[in-house]
C-alpha cells in the first residue's frame, strides 16, 4: 500500500500541489484523474522521487520514502515498475534487452532464465516474437505494451502508469487497460494510473482521486462518479455530449 | 554566479558517476560498447586528419628551412616534434571533442527529454554512473590508441609528402624523425590525451544530462558541450605544457 499524507509542492511562487492525502491500495487500480496541468504528473513524480517534496509524507508499506537513506530508497525503487507516457524505452536496445534490463541489473538469473522471463513478459503484453525489434520499429501502442512488459519484468510491488492511453485508438486503449487491471489483480500490485481517458475511468477505476487546482477534490469509485453531484468533477468527466448521455442513463 | 553553479553541479555529478556500480558485468558490457561506438567509430576521421596534417607540416617545414645552413633532416625532426607534442594529442582531441562531444551530449540529452533517464532512476539504477562512467572509461582507454595511430599516420603522411614533393629524401626524413628523440615526451603527450579524453566525455555528458526542454535544447546542449570542452582542452593544454616542459 502507498499512502500520501498532506503532500505539497511549489515551483517558485506557484503552489502546484496543496496538502494532498490519499491511500493507494494493493490489488486495486488506483486512478488519479484531473484536467491537464492540475498536478497529477507532479504527484506521480513526487511519489517516485523524481521531485523533492516540500511538505508531507509518502509511505511505501509504512516506510517514509522521501526521508529514507539512499540505499533504502534504492531498495524501494527496485520494487517499482513504471509505464511512461511515451514508453521511455532505451533506443539503443532491442525489445528483449529493454525488458531484460532490470533483470540484468538486479538479479543473478542465468541467460536462459532471463530469456524465459523476458518471453513471458512479452507474451503477457501480447508482443511475443518481437524480441529483436528496436523501439523505433514499434507503433505507439506497442511501445506502451513494451514499456509495461519492462515495468513488470522484475515482479514489482508498485506499478505507476502515466497516461497509458494517451495517443492510442479506443481498441488498443482497452487492451492496455485490461492488461493493467489483470496484472494488478494477478500479482496483488499497488497500481497507480494517471489518466484523462473517461473510458478507462469507467472501466478500471476502483479507487479514484480527482485532482483539481492541486488539491484532492474528490475520491470514490467508478460507480460513484456516475452519480456525482460535485460540480467540478461533473464538468470534467461529463464534458462531452456522449458522457452526458451516459450520466443521464446512469441516473435514470 | 552561473559559472560557480555549473562547476558545483559538474563536480556533484562526477561524485555520482564515480560511486560504486550496481553490477560490474553490465558496466563492463557498456564499456566495450562505448569503446566501439566512441573509439572505433572515430578511427576513420582520425586517420584522414592525421595523414593530411603530417603532409602539411612537412611541406611547411621544408618551406621554412630553405636556408642551406639547415640540414634537410630537420624537416623530419620538425614534423615529429609537431605531431607528437601538439598536433596529435591536442588538435586531434579538439576534433574528437567535436565528434564525440556532440555525440555524447545529444545522446544523453535525448535520453533525458524522452524520460529514459527518469526510467533508470525509478528502477533504482544510478543513471549518472550507468550512462557516464562507461563513456569516460572507454574514452580514456581507447583515445591513447587513437592518438598513437594518429602519430604513426601523421609521420607516414609527412614521409609520403616529403618524398613525393622532393622536400627531402627518404633517408633524411627517417633520420630526422629519429634524431634527438626523448621518450619522456610521449608521457607528456599521452598524459594530455588522457586528460583531454576525460574532459571531452565528462563535460559533454554533463551538458547532456542536465538538458531540459525539447529537441532545440538538445541541440543547444550539444553545441555548448563542444565549445566548453574545446576551451577546457586549450586551457589544460597550456597548464600541462607549463608543468611538463617549462624549464
Amino acid at each position: 500500500m502507498i499512502e500520501i499524507k498532506n503532500i505539497s509542492k511549489s515551483f517558485g511562487d506557484r503552489k502546484i500541489i496543496d496538502d494532498v492525502s490519499f491511500n493507494f491500495y494493493p490489488g486495486k487500480t488506483n486512478l488519479m484523474i484531473g484536467e491537464s496541468g492540475c498536478g497529477k504528473t507532479t504527484i506521480l513524480k513526487l511519489m517516485v522521487g523524481l521531485h523533492a517534496l516540500d511538505e508531507g509524507h509518502i509511505l511505501y508499506s509504512g516506510a517514509d520514502f522521501p526521508i529514507l537513506a539512499p540505499k533504502a530508497k534504492q531498495e524501494v525503487r527496485k520494487k517499482i515498475g513504471m509505464l511512461f507516457q511515451a514508453g521511455a524505452l532505451f533506443d539503443s536496445q532491442t525489445l528483449e534487452e529493454n525488458v531484460g534490463f532490470p533483470l540484468d541489473m538486479f538479479t543473478h538469473l542465468t541467460k536462459a532464465e532471463k530469456l524465459d522471463r523476458v518471453n513471458f513478459c512479452l507474451s503477457r503484453v501480447k508482443l511475443e516474437g518481437k524480441n529483436k525489434l528496436y523501439p523505433s520499429e514499434l507503433s505507439g501502442g506497442m511501445k506502451k505494451r513494451a514499456s509495461l512488459a519492462r515495468a513488470i519484468a522484475n515482479n514489482p510491488r508498485y506499478l505507476f502508469c502515466d497516461e497509458p492511453n494517451s495517443g492510442l485508438d479506443p481498441k488498443t486503449s482497452i487492451v492496455i487497460d485490461e492488461l493493467i487491471q489483470d496484472i494488478t489483480k494477478e500479482y496483488n500490485i499497488t497500481t497507480v494510473v494517471i489518466t484523462h481517458d473517461m473510458n478507462s475511468v469507467l472501466q478500471i477505476g476502483e479507487n479514484i482521486m480527482f485532482i483539481y487546482e492541486g488539491k484532492n477534490w474528490w475520491t470514490g469509485t467508478k460507480d460513484e462518479i456516475l452519480k456525482t453531484d460535485n460540480k467540478e468533477l461533473y464538468n470534467f468527466v461529463f464534458a462531452s455530449e456522449f458522457m452526458q448521455h451516459v450520466f443521464k442513463a446512469a441516473k435514470s | 554566479m552561473t559559472l560557480f553553479f555549473h562547476i558545483g553541479r559538474y563536480f556533484m555529478l562526477l561524485f555520482r558517476v564515480f560511486s560504486k556500480p550496481e553490477k560490474f558485468s553490465v558496466y563492463w558490457r557498456q564499456i566495450v560498447y562505448e569503446i566501439n561506438s566512441l573509439g572505433i567509430g572515430s578511427l576513420s576521421i582520425v586517420c584522414i586528419i592525421s595523414i593530411f596534417m603530417g603532409g602539411v607540416i612537412t611541406i611547411q617545414a621544408a618551406f621554412g628551412f630553405s636556408s642551406p645552413w639547415i640540414p634537410l633532416y630537420a624537416v623530419g625532426y620538425t614534423t615529429r616534434e609537431s605531431m607528437l607534442l601538439e598536433f596529435c594529442p591536442t588538435i586531434v582531441s579538439l576534433i574528437l571533442a567535436g565528434k564525440i562531444g556532440s555525440n555524447i551530449a545529444s545522446e544523453v540529452g535525448a535520453m533525458r527529454i524522452t524520460e529514459q533517464i527518469d526510467a533508470l532512476e525509478i528502477m533504482g539504477v544510478n543513471s549518472a554512473s550507468y550512462l557516464i562512467l562507461p563513456k569516460i572509461l572507454a574514452s580514456i582507454i581507447i583515445n591513447p590508441f587513437l592518438i598513437a595511430i594518429s602519430m604513426f599516420l601523421g609521420l607516414l603522411g609527412g614521409y609520403l609528402m616529403g618524398i613525393s614533393s622532393g622536400a627531402c629524401t627518404s633517408y633524411e626524413y627517417i633520420f630526422g624523425i629519429q634524431a634527438m628523440f626523448e621518450p619522456w615526451k610521449l608521457y607528456y603527450s599521452f598524459t594530455k590525451v588522457i586528460v583531454f579524453a576525460f574532459i571531452i566525455t565528462s563535460v559533454a555528458s554533463y551538458f547532456g544530462y542536465y538538458t531540459t526542454g525539447g529537441a532545440l535544447e538538445v541541440g543547444k546542449s550539444s553545441t555548448r558541450a563542444v565549445v566548453i570542452a574545446s576551451v577546457l582542452i586549450l586551457i589544460f593544454n597550456l597548464i600541462l605544457t607549463q608543468l611538463f616542459l617549462a624549464r
